[in-house]
């Protein structure tokens, strides 16, 4: 709340630049300059390179996993680190590495769509109660007070357990349950730029709702909506770890981390403390790489922020 | 002051009964037949004649309107039904977990607080020294590291490996369950509780812990930039008086907010730390009855928390005033 209230003020000396007309010339040297700030920042780098690497490595999974997600390797039970098992065998002879590998297309498939659909429906509903206000505006915030009145984890458990436990549906789950903190934010900034001189200008003009909302006041009102977003996607991740690991995640044999975390409690964490390592490192990693890109592109967006 | 609790308690009202109303119609209005479920899960057959019994018993026949007017009428007079699973009264089981979780949550909130307040505070006033530093990294880890990863892992460093390696008894902890189950004082553990809670308060403290230290580092640096703190300085106050009554009261605005916001993140993280640790506190429980599909336990454990949820949050509200007396409550709206 209070990061968008500060942003807002700062981005509307940017948008004083022509703004109906878009200005390619004035937005390149502006993206660059985003550009030039976020490589100086060490640890967003190191995470964006990590995410790259886990992209390419879920693309193509095939060919780095040596072994299928269901493939057992007889007699080869809770084995550790081996030649043949890069990452140690689990409980029923699958080998770690390939499903660690697998796991990074389940994990990134469902952190960024579950993100896209958190980010439409909250743009919906938080422009359209940030720029109607009034009625409206305390009808969509009741609604979304309502939902935020559920803790969290208790709503999505409920949900999944419902609609059934895939990979879909924990999509759906996560999307529609991340977009009440979007709505909140997209509102603020509706709220602090529906009153500037441009919108006026816009609505003197005869344009329509719609288009001033979406086109004259969407793009000023972008950047903390994109710095939410990228760490969106991380905690989108942390959760689907959390719900795979409560069971109603993805169901075997498709390997999510937080599932595969699961099953190395217990007495497998006596014998086979690798099954819990490989996957939980993957997990933290992917989250901390997202966080660190958010925190460098938020730095590299506003530098009056910091 | 007083009207403006009142009008906040009378706020919470129509907020829970959305609320519970929206998890009541999700689990009839979806597929799923829950006498089915009672009978024994849905992939099972079961003779026609159980499950007509099973609907005359819990009135799942009847139209859904009449079982949401019944549903409403018990939980006004805190009758919250029994288990679809057992049959034990929920309000049994509830009065039995929230004693627990509650225990659990005493110890990782005086985690919190100590080490979060402290952490945070130290590295505000060592700025960018190595301690400064190391804490930034370990703080952003921290908050990365799933609840039960790291719950796993101190089980397997505190509980395992001691075990494996031969330390000594009074080093080995316990990876799970409430061991002996004896207090005093109601959370302070006797015997041999405290290797049974060591683990699980540090994890369950560990998410909020380091968002708090943050907070307070943030906080802080921009309280000690302020005039007031110079002038407490230049009036030759001792310089622990200024960081602490000058300083610290001020930040903690923000940070009293982030404690409140973060009461949701904390129910997670509760959920998570009980079921990795077979804590038997309301989230493990909210987690079996989901799993079981036994409604009226979720509900009922689900209102306790979101009831629970709704205070914390008024009086985080209420605390402002305290810490802010510029803060008049109930003039005008808060955002």
């Amino acid at each position: 709340m209070t990061l968008t209230e500060q942003t807002a003020p700062g981005r509307i000396e940017a948008g004083a630049e022509p703004t109906d007309v878009a200005d390619l010339g004035a937005a390149r040297p502006l993206r660059a300059d985003v550009w030039r700030r976020f490589k100086r920042n060490r640890l967003a780098m190191l995470g964006l390179g990590f995410i790259i690497l886990l992209t390419l490595v879920a693309i193509f999974a095939p060919l780095i996993a040596p072994y299928g997600i269901t493939e057992r390797s007889s007699g080869h039970f809770r084995e550790g680190p081996s030649l043949d098992h890069w990452f140690g065998t689990d409980a029923i002879g699958r080998d770690v590495f390939s499903r660690v590998v697998y796991g990074a297309r389940v994990s990134l498939r469902i952190g960024f769509l579950a993100t896209l659909i958190a980010l439409v429906v909250g743009l919906i509903l938080g422009a359209t109660a940030g720029f109607f206000g009034g009625a409206t505006d305390s009808l969509i915030m009741r609604f979304t007070d309502v939902f935020l009145a559920i803790p969290y984890i208790i709503l999505a458990v409920s949900i999944a357990t419902v609609v059934g436990r895939s990979e879909n549906s924990i999509i759906l789950i996560l999307g529609l349950t991340g977009w009440l903190f979007v709505t909140r934010i997209v509102r603020a900034s509706f709220l602090g730029l529906r009153r500037l001189e441009y919108v006026e200008a816009a609505t003197a003009l005869g344009f329509s709702r719609p288009r001033i909302m979406f086109r004259h006041i969407l793009p000023n009102a972008l950047q903390p909506i994109i710095v939410y977003g990228t760490i969106a996607i991380g905690a989108v991740i942390l959760s689907e770890a959390a719900l795979s690991f409560v069971g109603v995640g993805p169901q075997e044999p498709i390997p999510a981390w937080g599932a595969m975390v699961a099953q190395a409690g217990g007495g497998s964490l006596a014998s086979a403390p690798h099954m819990l390592f490989f996957p939980a490192a993957a997990i933290c990693l992917t989250v901390l790489a997202f966080v660190f890109v958010g925190d460098g592109l938020r730095d590299s967006l506003d530098p009056k922020l910091k | 002051m007083t009207s403006y609790i009142i009008r906040r308690l009378l706020q919470i009202i129509p907020t829970v009964f959305v609320a519970l109303s929206f998890l009541f119609f999700i689990f009839f209005a979806l597929p799923g037949d829950p006498a089915q479920l009672i009978a024994g899960g849905a992939e099972r057959s079961v003779e026609p004649g159980v499950l007509e019994r099973i609907n005359e018993r819990y009135g799942l026949g009847d139209p859904i309107l009449v079982q949401f007017k019944d549903y409403w009428q018990r939980t006004i007079q805190w009758d919250l039904g029994e288990s679809f699973l057992n049959r034990r009264s929920v309000n049994e089981i509830l009065g039995e977990r929230a004693v627990a979780s509650i225990r659990l949550a005493i110890w990782a909130l005086i985690i919190e607080v100590l080490v979060g307040l402290s952490v945070g505070l130290l590295s505000a006033i060592r700025r960018y020294s190595w301690s400064d530093r190391f804490t930034t990294i370990v703080t952003a880890v921290a908050s990365a590291i799933p609840v039960f990863v790291l719950g796993f892992v101190l089980q397997w460093l505190f509980a395992v490996k001691p075990n494996q390696w031969d330390w000594p008894e009074w080093a080995r902890l316990r990876t799970s369950g409430i061991g002996p189950d004896s207090w005093t004082l109601f959370f302070i553990p006797t015997g041999e509780q405290w290797r049974y809670l060591i683990l699980p308060a540090i994890t369950l403290a560990s998410v909020t812990t380091a968002l708090l230290a943050r907070m307070t580092r943030g906080s802080m640096l921009e309280v000690l930039r302020s005039d007031y703190m110079r002038t407490a300085r230049a009036k030759g106050l001792r310089e622990r008086d200024v960081v602490i009554r000058h300083g610290l009261r001020n930040a903690m605005l923000p940070v009293v907010t982030l404690i409140g916001l973060d009461f949701g993140t904390a129910i997670g993280a509760a959920v998570l730390t009980e079921t990795t640790f077979s804590w038997p506190g309301l989230g493990s429980q909210i987690v079996t009855s989901v799993n079981d599909r036994d409604l009226p336990v979720l509900l009922g454990l689900t209102l306790a928390v979101v009831l629970a949820y709704a205070f914390v949050n008024l009086i985080v509200d209420i605390s402002y005033a305290w810490f802010d007396p510029r803060i008049r409550l109930g003039k005008g709206e808060q955002a």
